[in-house]
């Protein structure tokens, strides 16, 4: 988040969608340097709950012990609670749905002019489809990443991995090549790797999902990689 | 057809795991599901006459009071829950497509997602002497 505050250079305005407030989603909140600067608007996107604000719930987080700046200092931040539907960022059309991973949880798609581009970073499509992957009625993020121009989803777990995961939220390589294909991507950018897992080991298991993909393309994601929809 | 709210996936997913007979309906009043369990009461599988929408639905199980007079409509509990958004719970005497009348306890649950979206009905059936 650091890095990419950087890159974001002289604009007045940035939203921040979170799909959710696990910790490795929103531990780089506090360091994305356009919260700090007074001439930045930041917007921040993220799920609703029944019991605390999204400014209450981040608020845990964001003030001491666990980081030395209060939430109430910061000036020119909102913070929004987002229930399942739709809402427009500049043009943007945003849906917003609940998909299948412990606590409330969001996937988001984003559409302008005609392209769309589906985040589904924490996803276990598997959980609850008893057909998987046939049965779209049933399928968790469907609606969401249906005919999506980019997908960046979930790709965690080997087979082996997922089988003793199951309901941990999140998808083997086999289930994101299944949901990719069900709903008919155009391309899928593997997201949320196992962090134990080493680069070689990334790099064999994304040349099989090149191979074993059809109809899609397959993009590994990579810190720091920029695609165009 | 439109895809499932998370919540009903993931309900399905926890009913067909559980042999307390449950049925669920959508906010619309279709049934979308029930489970092995329910089959056993209502007398025939899911799979040989489900989905089935709110229209087709209705005089599809013969219902009655535990005396054998009519129910009225209104008074099912999964009407109740659907209707009014709140828990409902009665005895009561249906016919299942198997022919064989039963006696259960039904308790029928509004189901509510967060931000208050009504998702739709969760009905639990509980055999008992007739």
């Amino acid at each position: 988040m650091r890095a990419l505050g950087a890159e974001v250079g002289n604009v007045d305005k940035v939203d921040v969608l979170i799909t959710h407030l696990h910790m490795d989603h929103i531990q780089g909140l506090p360091f994305f340097p356009p919260l700090h600067d007074p001439d930045v608007w930041v917007d921040v996107w993220g799920p609703v709950s029944s019991s605390q604000s999204l400014k209450e719930r981040l608020n845990r987080y964001l003030s001491p012990p666990l980081f030395p700046v209060r939430i109430r200092d910061l000036e020119s931040v909102a913070f929004h609670d987002v229930s399942p539907g739709m809402f427009d960022l500049d043009g943007i059309r945003v849906t917003a749905d609940l998909v299948s991973h412990p606590g409330p949880t969001l996937g988001f798609r984003l559409e302008e002019d005609g392209r769309a581009l589906t985040y589904l970073p924490d996803h276990e499509p598997a959980l609850g489809a008893h057909d998987f992957p046939n049965d779209s009625h049933w399928t968790s993020g469907y609606s969401l990443a249906r005919g999506a121009d980019v997908l960046i989803h979930d790709s965690q777990y080997t087979d082996e991995e997922y089988s003793e995961r199951v309901g941990w939220g999140h998808s083997s390589y086999s289930h994101v090549l299944g949901f990719a294909g069900l709903c008919g991507v155009d391309r899928l950018m593997t997201f949320h790797h196992d962090p134990a897992h080493s680069d070689e080991t990334l790099d064999e298991a994304h040349a099989r999902l090149q191979q074993a993909a059809r109809g899609f393309e397959v993009i590994p994601g990579s810190q720091g990689a920029a695609i165009e929809v | 057809m439109p895809q499932q709210p998370l919540e009903l996936i993931l309900l399905r997913q926890l009913a067909s795991h559980l042999v307390i007979p449950m049925w669920m309906m959508d906010e619309q009043g279709n049934l979308i599901f029930y489970n092995e369990s329910a089959e056993g009461l209502l007398g025939v599988h899911f799979d040989d006459v489900g989905p089935i929408n709110s229209e087709q639905l209705v005089g599809k199980w013969q219902v009655t009071q535990m005396d054998g007079s009519p129910l009225p409509e209104y008074d099912f509990p999964v009407v109740v829950a659907l209707s009014k958004h709140k828990p409902a719970h009665r005895s009561l005497r249906f016919q299942g497509l198997d022919g064989v009348w039963r006696a259960v306890e039904v308790t029928a649950l509004p189901l509510e997602g967060q931000d208050g979206r009504f998702l739709g009905v969760l009905a639990t059936f509980w055999e008992v002497d007739d």
